[in-house]
């Protein structure tokens, strides 16, 4: 019996028809599916923190106004993702649980600082522009929740990210100091960009599965490619350099070439000792732990509330 | 309405939504729960853009003086009101430079000045320059929706648990002093509406009103709390280090 949904399963995934939540799917694939999702959440709630870093410090009122507006965005990010998981019959408070307890994961990209205002043009340009290229093809999940929610969250990331490319057009025309602090921040940025992609492919033991369910489209590798095709086009156009001695234009593959990455860094701050690990979960832990009496107290008042309208 | 006490009282208007807004957006990414977090960063918007507008028409009116006794940098813009006035030249209510607090601090405040704001911005709307009743008119769409948002959670925090009850409690004993200045320069009007509705939601919330004491006054005069200095140190700090720089 459960031979034959799994073989009907496989057969709707191979002819591109979604799986929603009330379909019959393997244990697995919902497993895989929440972990996935939830740590897609954790990492929008938990990016608000880098980014939210510069709001108070934002230089103009237009800027502060654009960084709010966008760290907004990813917490409204966070908010459809959640849902999209408590479909497959989790709640949010586990997943918060899951995060806070260290259990579930999120992007390593956010355990590293934000020192100067460039990192917000660089943030945008290079950790949205990574996570686009990852989150296009799960416009297309066979999970049709994830799907959903992927669509709206691209448009978004790739508004985020043309501001980003913007911030740094303005400092590459700027003062030197201004073009200084850009060069530096790219430099920082990139590459724990390029490690967003994941390990290697043969080192990335979870991918074949997710392909054959289609939850993931393309292998660790080709997106890693794909990026750095075009950042090493785009960072002409502001007149700075990516920091890889090796990067260079091979005809015959018609890609560029990039030199080896550190993958002892990449397991490290996967393992908790990134420069901002700590601090990121435990400003999360600390909002959630100061806002536990506020949760109550709307839960008290919405009791009372309707024990009144009953009574009435 | 002299030409310089025009310009001072939109600055006023524009300051206290600047820095209400700034203390606002100390909450983003920081919220008690996500839907909330994302209100009050949404509550900090609409105010920056409050002060934008306001901003900008100060600008417009310096602009068009174009008189360097009058103390400004010129030309004016949005951000050099913003950015390069210090601690003395700022004319907000002291209330919206108070630290953010807790939860019941932030909803407080902004229950008491939103109130405050409203009735204001109603009188605004009939102001004889279109100008400024047309920026009143789109502030009041907004400020209606942060005085119900604030309201329902001082009723929420207030008829909540024993634990929320206490510390609006004390959010009310910190804040009272600060509320009477918001009625200085403005008709008596304003002060009894907000005492009506400050009547309405604390009875929902099933909380006392304070008697009348001493209040805190001097932001108008540009004589402040402690607290504004490091806000503009902090807001301020990319505008000083590197002067004349596009952003």
């Amino acid at each position: 019996m459960e031979k034959n949904m799994e073989t009907i399963f496989q057969d709707k995934i191979d002819k591109e028809i979604r799986i929603e939540p009330k379909d019959w799917m393997p244990e697995k694939y919902r497993q895989t599916l929440i972990r996935q999702i939830s740590q897609h959440a954790h990492s929008e709630i938990i990016g608000m923190l880098p980014e939210g870093n510069w709001i108070t410090r934002a230089p103009s009122l237009k800027r502060k106004a654009i960084l709010i507006a966008k760290v907004q965005d990813e917490a409204g990010h966070g908010l459809y993702l959640y849902s999209a998981a408590e479909t497959l019959g989790i709640s949010r408070d586990e997943m918060y649980d899951q995060l806070h307890s260290g259990k579930a994961k999120y992007s390593s990209i956010f355990n590293y600082p934000t020192l100067s205002w460039a990192d917000m043009g660089v943030v945008g340009w290079l950790v949205d522009g990574a996570a686009i290229m990852n989150q296009v093809p799960l416009c297309r999940s066979s999970f049709g929740p994830y799907a959903r929610a992927m669509v709206r969250v691209c448009k978004e990331e790739s508004f985020h990210q043309r501001q980003g490319f913007e911030i740094l057009y303005v400092l590459s025309k700027g003062t030197e100091a201004q073009r200084k602090m850009a060069q530096d921040a790219i430099n920082r940025w990139w590459w724990p960009s390029i490690m967003m992609f994941g390990p290697k492919d043969d080192e990335s033991p979870n991918s074949i599965q997710s392909m054959k369910w289609k939850i993931k489209r393309f292998s660790n590798d080709e997106l890693r490619q794909k990026f750095i095709d075009v950042c090493a086009e785009q960072v002409k156009v502001l007149g700075f350099t990516l920091p890889d001695k090796d990067l260079k234009w091979n005809e015959e593959r018609g890609h560029y070439d990039f030199g080896e990455i550190n993958w002892d860094e990449f397991w490290q701050v996967i393992a908790g000792n990134g420069p901002c690990n700590k601090e990121r979960l435990d400003a999360r832990k600390k909002a959630w732990a100061d806002g536990e009496w506020v949760r109550a107290a709307a839960t008290a008042h919405a009791a009372k509330k309707a024990a009144k309208r009953t009574a009435a | 309405m002299t030409t310089l006490n025009k310009i001072n009282y939109l600055l006023h208007l524009a300051d206290n939504a600047l820095i209400i807004g700034h203390r606002c957006s100390e909450w983003c990414g920081h919220g008690p729960v996500l839907e909330q977090d994302i209100a009050i960063s949404n509550i900090a918007l609409d105010y920056i853009g409050q002060a934008r507008n306001f901003y900008q028409y100060a600008a417009e009116i310096i602009n068009s003086e174009n008189d360097p006794s009058l103390g400004f940098v010129l030309p004016a813009t949005e951000d050099s009101l913003a950015y390069l006035r210090d601690t003395p030249d700022f004319k907000n209510n002291l209330i919206v430079e108070l630290p953010n607090g807790d939860w019941a601090v932030t909803t407080l405040r902004l229950f008491l000045f939103s109130t405050y704001q409203f009735y204001l911005y109603n009188q605004l709307v009939n102001d004889a320059d279109t100008q400024l009743s047309a920026i009143a008119e789109k502030s009041l769409k907004e400020v209606t929706y942060h005085l119900r948002w604030s309201g329902d959670w001082v009723i929420r925090l207030g008829d909540g648990t024993e634990e929320s009850k206490l510390k609006i409690e004390k959010a009310i004993e910190y804040l009272w002093p600060y509320t009477g200045e918001m009625f200085i320069n403005n008709d008596d009007s304003i002060s009894s509406d907000w005492n009506k509705k400050l009547s309405s939601i604390f009875h929902d919330a099933t909380l006392t009103i304070p008697a009348k004491s001493w209040m805190q006054e001097g932001g108008l005069k540009g004589i402040h709390t402690e607290h504004l200095g490091y806000i503009l140190a902090e807001m301020q700090y990319l505008q000083r280090a590197y002067p004349n720089s596009e952003w």
